[in-house]
């Protein structure tokens, strides 16, 4: 996203403003909702969704699109887990994440190569890439979850860490999970590498035009490995992520994540037609979305009527961002 | 010119495509800090040059030197380090990205940066434009500039990437008169600062206006070459064509009857106010004036996409003032528009499926297509527009412009209109090309009874192909030229002054 020359008619500060709206009327409706139980609930929910959110954001500003990230972070969470059970390991907490980034970077090589080598369109091929993890996955390794009983010690320590432990009015304690600083540190490299390396400036400009960045003298190609590969590094970290905050691995799970983290990217100013998007924007469109489905479920609303919701912010998102991007060229 | 070696000279280059010789046993030769002008018709083998000097295509045979050294063979990455810079007719930016990132990006790449330095981008962004005197919004969205800002970008991205010789394809055809001045200026700057400009161009006027020495290449080969003042507007037609071109006046015929298409005081708000203008059959007025002036919404107007608000439009006495392009082309109006590639053509579809979309009710009635009279009409259009094609089959995509621009009249004529408004018909189309256009205008005019309304820059064209020809400025008929004082330097004149009015 190119800097305006006033700030408060950037995306993000559109996008801001309707979070603090919604909060504010949310509040309005449900005091509850700023109690620091339920902030604190907030900010857990937006940490698997949110690192998603950032390898989504990347292809999307590459022209791209990516619907494999949910099978990704499946597979590689419980590849890793089922390892870890079957074979008796006992590695801590750092070489079972390490295994799972690396899994989804394969993963992500995979998309890569087939968008750039075969010239493919980004749906197709992360339709059929999701399709074949999710299938390879169950049809080779199994069907069977990985419960609380036999779920890795060390995940679950690392799942259960709060960085502020508290207590609420019932005498249940409640935290800011540890996770939400991988989920901080992560938006921060990326927006780093997005908006200040030359690798992060390609992905824009091969977004805006491939045409004109392999003129330029832009290794396409690396671009493309870059963005997909991050995107399915960070598919597998999340997926192992969420795994070990729910102390389960389920080789179905992550079903129609799709439609919450493209709403959420789309939410946050990120163009559907590539060269746009920010991690900023992105970040505020995850809290919305995750915001508004959590108000949905204090309401006591139906989680078939949340759909309908989320398809809703997605369709007039995408319209919103289609105008603007209209208004632009005008 | 202040060194007798050559930046780069090209000795006996041939290209061959397939069974096609697109250059054939040419030379070219471009000295330092001079501008040189590259004239031929489309098809002739400019573009394929440029694509040899800038390494995209290896020649068959014949060397390349640069500054009196062997080249070898030349890829894109040796080109630009030999200083050769193209500016593509698309300018190969990147439109969400900002000034300054657009102007920089290449010069980091080229260093070989991983990390981008703002603060040095923003220097070298300011350096560079102050370096052309231009002045743009550093952080704007480059698509947010309009066509003439967007050159400048491409041409001050080049001098950053320290370019030598900017090659610059067709840079006139989208801008207007003062951008065109603007673009001179900015061309003689870069000279001065000796950096060498080939000028790739098939408008006379900028040829002898801008260049100090002149190439002309024909089929493939180089036909003329020589200093500027050796050259006047006939000899490099005959050398781009092969033949004599007359410069001419149309006349139409006697008025008789009603106009064939009125504006009785058409206003819109803000666009057009209170404009009246009377087209008989067989005639052919020109429309000028600067862009905002109103001379498209004129189109507009009549073609239903921007309705009168007051006032009305009439064929053939009847008031059909319309409201949507329906209702315009049931009335007998056609319009094409400037930008045929964005606004009227389907690029990968062939000349048949684009000849009929406009008339389709006519070839399907029903629900299926009457595939026989559509195939006749189209053969029929085909040609009374002596398209140059190998059958109706192939893809407008692959047509030279002059072709393309041919096959968007017929499709409009195939719809029985009666009145036809071209904008800017000949844009981007050859000397030859554009004769061959002009004939069928003048010949559907006059035997046919067509009024034809034509708006466009291009002042000899007006001067040698309407019989009369209105001026606009601030959506108003300034003034009006016929008969013997239409002449260029009246014409000229003319627009002068309203540019003395507005400002």
């Amino acid at each position: 996203m190119s800097a305006e020359t006033a700030w408060w008619k950037s995306t993000e500060a559109m996008v801001a403003g309707i979070l603090l709206l919604a909060m504010v009327l949310i509040g309005l409706v449900n005091p509850a909702f700023w109690s620091l139980e339920n902030l604190f609930s907030l900010a857990r929910s937006n940490v698997v969704i949110g690192i998603m959110a950032l390898g989504v954001l990347l292809v999307m500003i590459s022209g791209g699109i990516d619907v494999s990230f949910p099978a990704f972070a499946a597979a590689a969470a419980y590849l890793v887990v089922r390892a870890m059970v079957d074979w008796g390991w006992s590695t801590g907490v750092l070489v079972p994440f390490l295994l799972a980034t690396l899994l989804g970077a394969a993963m992500g090589l995979v998309n890569a190569t087939l968008v750039w080598k075969l010239r493919m369109i980004p749906l197709i091929v992360t339709l059929g890439t999701a399709a074949m993890a999710r299938g390879l996955l169950n049809g080779v390794v199994g069907t069977s979850n990985v419960n609380i009983n036999k779920y890795p010690k060390s995940l679950i320590a690392f799942g259960k860490t709060d960085l502020i432990t508290l207590t609420n009015a019932k005498g249940a304690s409640f935290g800011l999970p540890a996770t939400v600083l991988a989920y901080l540190g992560l938006a921060l490299v990326i927006h780093l590498v997005l908006s200040r390396t030359m690798i992060g400036r390609s992905v824009y400009a091969y977004g805006a035009s491939p045409e004109a960045a392999k003129r330029v003298g832009f290794k396409t190609g690396r671009t493309l490995i870059f963005v997909y590969v991050t995107a399915g590094a960070l598919a597998g970290f999340a997926g192992l992520l969420q795994s070990s905050m729910i102390w389960m691995a389920n080789p179905r799970d992550f079903v129609g994540w799709e439609l919450d983290v493209i709403a959420a990217v789309v939410l946050g100013g990120a163009s559907i037609f590539g060269g746009r998007g920010s991690v900023l924007g992105t970040m505020l469109g995850v809290f919305i979305l995750v915001m508004i489905k959590n108000s949905l479920i204090l309401m006591g609303i139906d989680t078939t009527w949340q759909r309908v919701v989320v398809g809703l912010m997605l369709i007039a998102a995408v319209a919103l961002t289609a105008l603007r991007d209209r208004k632009a060229i005008v | 010119m202040t060194n007798p070696t050559p930046l780069i000279e090209m000795r006996g280059i041939t290209k061959r495509f397939g069974g096609v010789t697109a250059l054939d046993d040419v030379s070219l030769s471009i000295m330092r800090g001079e501008i040189h002008c590259l004239a031929g018709e489309n098809g002739s083998g400019k573009s394929t040059i440029i694509k040899v000097m800038s390494g995209v295509y290896q020649p068959d045979a014949g060397s390349i030197l640069i500054d009196g050294q062997p080249a070898g063979v030349l890829d894109p990455v040796k080109s630009t380090a030999a200083g050769i810079q193209v500016i593509y007719q698309d300018f190969s930016l990147f439109p969400t990205l900002s000034v300054v990132e657009n102007l920089t990006i290449n010069s980091f790449l080229r260093e070989g940066a991983r990390v981008v330095d703002r603060k040095r981008a923003r220097a070298m962004a300011r350096e560079v434009l102050a370096r052309l005197d231009v002045d743009l919004p550093l952080d704007a969205a480059v698509e947010t500039l309009p066509t003439s800002g967007r050159q400048l970008v491409a041409i001050a991205r080049a001098v950053l990437a320290d370019a030598r010789l900017i090659i610059m394809d067709e840079p006139t055809t989208a801008l207007t008169g003062r951008e065109v001045e603007r673009l001179f200026r900015i061309t003689r700057d870069l000279q001065a600062h000796g950096i060498a400009i080939l000028f790739v161009s098939h408008k006379m006027r900028e040829m002898l206006d801008l260049s100090e020495r002149l190439t002309v290449f024909r089929n493939g080969r180089k036909v003329a070459e020589g200093a500027i003042t050796d050259f006047d507007e006939a000899a490099i037609t005959r050398a781009m064509t092969g033949r004599d071109l007359e410069a001419g006046h149309y006349d139409a015929p006697a008025i008789q009857g009603t106009p064939r298409l009125e504006y009785r005081d058409v206003s819109v708000p803000g666009r057009l106010s209170g404009v009246s203008l009377k087209l008989w059959p067989g005639e052919v007025v020109g429309v000028s004036g600067l862009i905002g002036s109103g001379r498209t919404e004129l189109a507009l107007a009549a073609f239903g996409m921007l309705p009168p608000a007051t006032g009305a439009v009439l064929v053939d006495g009847r008031d059909v003032t319309p409201r949507s392009v329906q209702q315009a082309i049931a009335a007998g109006i056609a319009y094409v528009p400037e930008d045929r590639l964005s606004e009227g053509l389907f690029l990968t579809r062939s000349i048949r499926d684009n000849s009929i979309v406009s008339s389709i009710r006519r070839f399907a009635p029903g629900l299926w297509l009457n595939r026989k009279a559509a195939a006749d009409a189209t053969r029929e259009m085909f040609e009374g527009m002596a398209i140059a094609a190998p059958s109706s089959e192939v893809a407008v995509g692959t047509l030279s412009g002059g072709n393309q621009q041919r096959v968007m009249i017929g499709r409009w004529l195939m719809t029985g209109a009666n009145v036809l408004i071209l904008n800017g018909p000949t844009v981007g189309v050859d000397v030859g090309s554009k004769a061959t256009i002009h004939a069928i205008i003048h010949r559907m005019a006059r035997e046919e009874g067509l009024a034809v309304l034509m708006i466009s820059d291009d002042v000899p064209e007006l001067v040698a192909n309407c019989n009369r020809v209105v001026t606009m400025v601030h959506g108003r008929i300034a003034a009006e030229l016929s008969g013997p004082s239409l002449t260029e330097d009246a014409l000229n004149d003319s627009l002068r002054l309203n540019i003395a009015v507005s400002a």
